[in-house]
């Protein structure tokens, strides 16, 4: 048994009043401020200091070899007279938008197919994976030729099959591009979507779909009224990590079109990016990639609704 | 209302059997209680009456009609779960309206049979609260409430106190006992625990390893069980049994471990030094001067009644005593059985053997 009595020499000991460094010593939250201190460095170093550094940098005429003065809204107010910027931002609501819905509907439609009882389950759950682990320059490649205007295996098919008397011209033509550049896109962005609303999907209890069974619910209906509203949070959290990389994407688009035909897939990363780096416009680059900033703080403003946690997610207290 | 009809009902997952011809008849308005041990495959029957498990072989019947191939939801069941499971984004109103609202009943039809429900089990304050902010118990009246609105031909209960305190679970079987005598819809029941089944039960089916073990009302599996198994299964504390075999010439009697003499009523014709089993429930030894001598090993003293854990014949048995005796540990104590209340069972294949 442990004895609990006060040792009579601790007790004896002559007291002292504790100063202000002891009182540190036993701070929990003092503690804290210096456990969070690598990562709190590491964010500032690499996300606060760039991300302050490109918004400063929009409100100078820097070029490359030139540190640039400040020139105030200059470089906004000539975007705002600039069509090709206009047009990039339409292309990236537009891939973003068409994207994001697609990767929605297949990785939904992909993740409840995984997650019904099949032969080779496991095995379909990996292979599910692949587009997402090949690099998205690699693939971006692969779809560069099979999109190619005299190479394409697409082309090559449909010709043998008769059904086309000369090549598509899938990167050459404003509207194939659009429809090629988000097509892959989706191909990679679909697995991210299905995997994590399976991992959603898994942590539905089965009982749910018993007692609906019992109730008299169809297939439909059970997904209408017990997996999708049960899923909504974790669609939220999904579909804003989708947005947010789709609006951001570079590789894909660099890779395959370089934001050709005339700028038709040209996003607003692809063109801040010609514009500061190839063309050497600091200064009008970084106005580019900081009007980026307001849409996305939009997207996350939806989801942070849309990821409140919903009423009857809230605790067990009884009021 | 229905009655439930189970003929030579079989169930297989893969190459594993696991109910081996179940036949069970359940009267109209009766309520009925399978017991067994985990694993003894009472659940399986009860989900495959439900329609959530196919039925590999035989046949059950509710009313007239064979469900065998019928969907679940065209059976006319309601099924209330071990873990409620209550759609928790709905409130408790939608819960129980879900079903009516799936079938496109009106409105006023829904509200009124839920406020109707609601009234039965005390949930008309809780109607728009969610499955979260309810208790244990709560939500287990949530999910017999959505059982209930529905109307159904038959009550299916799956272990549905076993996530209750100990208080609760004694709540709450009244509570369902006095719901199924109100409403009187023909309740199929499934726990492990004998208590629950003796208490609640019209009739008590035992289970074990796939096979019926016993079906009879609770007093008689208690007076009269069948086997060893039924017999150490209900009641509480458990039935002692002590080895030896039978005498049967002069006056009956047994010859338990180590030469020890245990009274017997009337031994079985032609029994003669046939090897048995003695069981004694520890409720009806008594101490008299005629018993046989045990040594006391523990003592536990719950207020009504009093524990002694002994030493009869170097076998520990039970016995249970209404009265307060004064014992320590390591008295010598005569304990006598009941002659009229023993049961004999084969050694080998447990069957009972006295009348």
């Amino acid at each position: 048994m442990a004895d609990i009595a006060l040792d009579s020499r601790a007790a004896r000991r002559p007291v002292r009043d504790a100063s202000a460094w002891d009182r540190l010593k036993v701070n929990r939250d003092w503690l804290a401020v210096w456990f969070m201190l690598p990562a709190m460095a590491f964010l500032i170093l690499f996300l606060a200091y760039p991300l302050g550094l490109g918004i400063w940098i929009s409100f100078t005429d820097a070029k490359i070899g030139r540190p640039g003065e400040y020139i105030g809204f200059e470089n906004y107010e000539w975007l705002w007279e600039d069509s090709i910027f206009w047009l990039s931002v339409f292309n990236t609501l537009l891939y973003t938008f068409v994207a994001s819905a697609i990767k929605f509907a297949v990785g939904l439609y992909l993740a409840l197919l995984l997650n019904e009882n099949m032969p080779f389950k496991a095995i379909l759950r990996a292979l599910v994976l692949i587009p997402f682990i090949v690099p998205t320059v690699l693939s971006a490649l692969a779809f560069w030729w099979i999109f190619d205007a005299q190479f394409s295996i697409i082309s090559w098919s449909l010709r043998h099959l008769d059904l086309i008397t000369e090549n598509i011209n899938f990167l050459g033509d404003v509207n194939w591009a659009r429809g090629c550049v988000i097509f892959a896109n989706i191909w990679r962005g679909v697995p991210f979507v299905a995997i994590t609303l399976l991992a959603g999907l898994q942590t539905v209890q089965p009982s749910l779909y018993e007692a609906a069974t019992i109730d008299g619910a169809t297939k439909w209906q059970m997904f209408r009224h017990i997996t999708y509203p049960l899923l909504t949070p974790i669609i939220a959290v999904v579909m804003t990590f989708s947005v947010l990389f789709t609006f951001t994407d570079f590789q894909l688009i660099w890779a395959m079109t370089r934001g050709g035909p005339v700028n038709a897939t040209h996003l607003m990363a692809t063109l801040s990016y010609q514009r500061a780096i190839i063309a050497g416009q600091l200064g009008e680059g970084a106005a580019i990639s900081s009007a980026m900033i307001p849409f996305l703080l939009a997207a996350i403003m939806v989801s942070w609704f849309g990821l409140q946690r919903r009423k009857w997610q809230h605790g067990e207290a009884n009021d | 209302m229905a009655s439930v009809t189970i003929r030579d009902v079989k169930k297989a997952f893969g190459s594993t059997q696991v109910i081996h011809g179940v036949t069970v008849s359940i009267d109209d308005g009766e309520f009925v209680v399978l017991v067994g041990p985990s694993g003894c495959g009472k659940s399986t029957l009860l989900r495959m009456i439900a329609g959530l498990e196919n039925i590999t072989g035989g046949e059950i019947r509710i009313g007239e009609r064979v469900v065998n191939n019928v969907p679940p939801k065209e059976r006319d069941i309601a099924m209330v779960f071990q873990n409620y499971a209550l759609y928790p984004h709905m409130t408790v109103a939608a819960n129980m309206a879900f079903s009516l609202k799936l079938r496109g009943a009106p409105k006023a039809e829904t509200d009124e049979r839920v406020n109707r429900a609601a009234d039965i089990l005390g949930l008309k304050p809780l109607l728009e609260r969610f499955p979260r902010q309810l208790s244990g118990g709560q939500r287990q009246r949530v999910a017999m409430g959505r059982a209930i609105v529905r109307d159904p031909q038959v009550f299916l209960f799956d272990e549905p106190l076993s996530n209750l305190d100990a208080k609760l679970r004694v709540a709450m079987r009244t509570e369902i006992k006095e719901l199924h005598q109100r409403l009187k819809t023909t309740t199929v029941y499934v726990t492990h625990d004998q208590i629950e089944a003796m208490t609640m039960a019209d009739k008590i089916v035992v289970m074990h390893d796939g096979i019926v073990e016993q079906i009879g009302t609770p007093l008689d599996l208690y007076d009269k069980p069948e086997n060893q198994f039924v017999a150490g299964f209900i009641g509480s504390p458990a039935m002692n049994f002590l080895k030896g075999q039978i005498k049967a010439n002069g006056s009956a009697g047994f010859t338990g471990p180590n030469g020890v003499r245990l009274p017997l009523q009337a031994a079985p014709t032609n029994s003669e030094g046939r090897p048995a089993v003695y069981g004694i429930r520890p409720e009806h030894f008594t101490i008299a001067d005629d018993g046989a001598e045990a040594e006391i090993v523990v003592v536990e003293p719950t207020g009504s009644e009093t524990q002694v854990f002994a030493k009869l014949g170097g076998e520990e048995v039970v016995a249970v005593f209404r009265e307060r005796h004064k014992f320590e540990p390591g008295d010598k104590v005569r304990l006598k059985p009941d002659p009229a209340l023993v049961h004999l069972f084969d050694e080998q294949t447990g069957k009972r053997l006295n009348a």
